[in-house]
């Protein structure tokens, strides 16, 4: 008798740990998007313009975080060399678009022709008359430049791929080797852009950037008007492409399970470079972003790797919509906190180290994330 | 990827040609170049072999450290800089005296107080000591700090969570100016045993103490390593699994590898600190004091201590050789970029390294124990383990 009910208890107590168990992950995870919602929603509050600024921010990092989170979730390595791909395609965007790099000692026009050359490439883009405010700080040349270097980047990710990746994917090395070999290549990455364009920082378009006043006593530069709709539209290409076509299909089936994805008929190694393409359109476009919102600078490349970690990692590894989400957090977050007296502006990228830090204590596998 | 047959004849690979006469041509270049450079002269050659040697030796020592965290735990430590940093800092504010001046802040400065045994002229060697010491508890204690939550997570978690916390301190010690000085760092650090020669030979002393000490060290991790607990380091870094289910605590004999590769990561900064005698976030760069050490594991051969002794010394050899290369008359456009150049030669270096030889210039031995062999000497076994060395299969 006795025996039974201890059983029954047991049982019991059993059950009401697994309910516990399961709504504890959904209230965490409740209790963390009405912790980031709030803060946002303060944040909105009480600093506007810190506000403002991070979205933009958010909106580069959520641009480099979704290309991130493809790799990552594809072919499975932390690929360090995103912060300095980001910086090498704003490099050589500026290179088709200026034709300038460092000769013996000074800058020198290396190329014939530049996309600058072509007729009304520099003149200004305008900014709606209706909103009021000045005009962009490009012309159409950048749009350019920016198309081409999306096809340089893809091509020079697929040769990476083909010369390093692939031989040591066959290899069937560790992840933890893949992500070194990156870190390589992100070196030689930042020393390429030193040995052509020097370490002094550079500009698209030299000179003051036009502003524009936004409700509520916001005032930003125009240029990161462009910078926000030009990532939300490239955020919304790469959802079509990965929930509205076969080839996203494809990449989704391989990052959930790649072994199951083969066995069906997928061809692995055709997605692997597909996926390849598409990180090196969206590091050229986040590159270009970044230096347009901040400047060219091969430190930068470094430097950025956290947030976009970060980012990475809050979202949830291989989760677009959570690279997007997650950007957008520790974009906000890093504007927002140095923007208080008592964080010296110094320590904007280590805002992210924190979020990152915590989010790995709470729930590791992110917002978006799926069951480990 | 063919070679003379001649050299391929009675099975001598040209591949085991490789790490001699890799290190030939490094040491060849080292003594060559600053001797041709200086019109031979014999005093200024061996000046500078004396401070290549002790920053090899200093460099090994951090390497010997990562070789314990990744070459045995398997652990992916991208922060050897938060270590270096810490290392070298502690051991500074330990040894040198209270700060003065308008122009200097920072907390500690206990070199005068630790003087405790003056008739053994001990200002000139015990701060040395507990500044080491110092910078061991730190390393370790940070260390620990970051394993308890994070060695349970994959792998690549830990190495971007380590880039994070070295960025956070870098940060930190240039941010908050009363703690190291910011951003003009700490210099005239006290050398260890200053007044034993003239100020023109201490390089000797200070290179005898760096050898020393990486003797120390290394034959320290020789013997963990070669002990059960090393064999179980090794045994989790192949398949965690496993080691789990022979009993073994996975998750402590990770964290013990990660503190005690730190702390020797510590001895390493509390030494740079030393020879150096001067530190600034300028010396802590993401590149110089991360990416470095872990080109000169990757060369060198992870998971193999001579293997890293000889890595610090051909990448540093390389690093070195460039500076010399510098002085000669060489077209603008190379000289005024030929440290890129060298940043790109090491990026690639690695990757090469890592596509073409990936168990480094010496693999790691895979064997259990040397007395296997040698009982096999005395009595012939048929299941004597070949006692060649194997590459290892990722």
């Amino acid at each position: 008798m006795a025996q039974t009910r201890l059983v029954r208890r047991l049982d019991i107590w059993d059950r009401l740990n697994d309910a516990l168990r399961a709504q504890g992950d959904r209230l965490l995870l409740a209790g963390l998007w009405l912790f980031f919602l709030t803060f946002g929603a303060w944040a909105i509050l009480t600093e506007t313009d810190a506000f403002a600024i991070g979205v933009v921010t958010g909106s580069v990092l959520a641009l480099g975080a979704i290309g991130l989170t493809l790799i990552f979730g594809i072919l499975k390595f932390a690929h360090f060399a995103h912060g300095d791909s980001m910086m090498l395609a704003a490099y050589i965007a500026f290179f088709l678009l200026t034709g300038t790099m460092v000769g013996d000692r000074t800058d020198t026009q290396a190329l014939p022709f530049t996309l600058n050359d072509l007729p009304g490439a520099t003149e200004r883009l305008p900014w709606i008359d209706a909103f009021g405010g000045g005009d962009f700080s490009f012309g159409y040349g950048l749009l350019l430049a920016l198309l081409l270097t999306a096809l340089v980047m893809g091509g020079l990710f697929v040769i990476l791929d083909r010369l390093v990746y692939r031989p040591l994917r066959r290899r069937h090395s560790s992840i933890v080797i893949l992500a070194i070999a990156s870190l390589g290549i992100a070196i030689s990455m930042r020393s390429v852009i030193l040995v052509f364009w020097a370490s002094s920082p550079r500009f698209y378009v030299p000179g003051i950037r036009p502003t524009t006043d936004l409700p509520f006593d916001v005032r930003i530069v125009t240029d990161q008007i462009f910078i926000f709709v030009a990532a939300m539209l490239t955020a919304a290409l790469v959802y079509f492409l990965l929930f509205r076509t076969k080839l996203g299909k494809a990449m989704r089936a391989i990052a959930d399970n790649s072994d199951l994805a083969q066995v069906s008929g997928i061809n692995t190694e055709q997605i692997v470079i597909w996926t390849w393409v598409i990180s090196g359109a969206l590091v050229s476009v986040a590159g270009v972003m970044l230096a347009l919102q901040a400047r060219l600078s091969p430190e930068l490349g470094f430097v950025l790797l956290l947030p976009l970690f970060a980012a990475t990692i809050l979202g949830g590894i291989g989760s677009p919509q959570g690279a997007l989400v997650g950007g957008m957090i520790i974009g906000i977050s890093q504007e927002v906190a140095v923007s208080f007296d008592f964080i010296s502006p110094g320590y904007k990228f280590s805002v992210a180290f924190v979020i990152l830090i915590l989010i790995l204590l709470v729930r590791p596998r992110g917002l978006f994330g799926a069951k480990a | 990827m063919s070679f003379p047959a001649a050299i391929r004849w009675k099975g001598i690979g040209w591949q085991r040609l490789i790490t001699p006469l890799a290190f030939l041509a490094v040491t060849f270049a080292v003594i060559f170049l600053p001797a041709e450079r200086s019109g031979w002269n014999f005093e200024a050659t061996v000046s500078f072999l004396a401070f290549f040697g002790t920053f090899v030796a200093i460099y090994a020592i951090f390497v010997l450290g990562l070789n314990v965290q990744w070459g045995y735990t398997g652990i992916f430590n991208f922060g050897i800089l938060a270590f270096f940093l810490v290392g070298a800092n502690v051991a500074a504010i330990v040894t040198k005296s209270p700060a003065e001046g308008d122009f200097v802040q920072y907390v500690g400065g206990f070199g005068d107080d630790l003087n405790l045994l003056p008739f053994l002229d001990s200002d000139q060697w015990l701060p040395s000591i507990v500044g080491i010491l110092a910078a061991m508890a730190f390393c370790g204690v940070l260390a620990a700090l970051l394993a308890v939550p994070m060695l349970r997570l994959r792998e690549d978690y830990l190495a971007i969570i380590t880039i994070g916390i070295a960025e956070l301190l870098r940060r930190i010690t240039i941010e908050e100016r009363e703690l190291v000085n910011g951003t003009r760092g700490l210099s005239g650090i006290p050398r260890p045993l200053d007044n034993l020669v003239e100020a023109a030979d201490y390089k000797y002393v200070i290179l005898a103490i760096s050898v020393a000490v990486l003797i120390i060290v290394y034959f320290a991790v020789e013997r963990g390593i070669r002990s059960p607990w090393g064999r179980v380091l090794r045994a989790l870094r192949e398949d965690e699994l496993a080691t789990a289910a022979s009993g073994k605590n996975v998750f402590a004999f990770k964290a013990q590898g990660f503190v005690l590769g730190a702390m020797i990561m510590g001895i390493g900064g509390a030494l740079y600190a030393y020879a150096a005698s001067a530190i600034g976030p300028d010396t802590f760069t993401h590149f110089f004091a991360t990416f470095l050490f872990w080109a000169m594991l990757i060369v060198g051969g992870s998971g193999n201590n001579k293997g890293a002794i000889l890595g610090a010394y051909i990448v540093w050899g390389l690093w070195v050789i460039t500076l010399q290369i510098q002085g000669y008359d060489l077209p603008d456009i190379i000289s005024g970029r030929i440290f890129f150049i060298r940043d790109f030669i090491l990026g690639a270096l690695i990757v090469i390294v890592l596509l073409l030889r990936p168990q480094g210039l010496m693999p790691e031995e895979r064997r259990v124990s040397i007395w296997v062999q040698r009982h096999a000497g005395d009595a012939p076994s048929p299941r004597a383990p070949p006692g060649e060395a194997r590459a290892p299969s990722d």
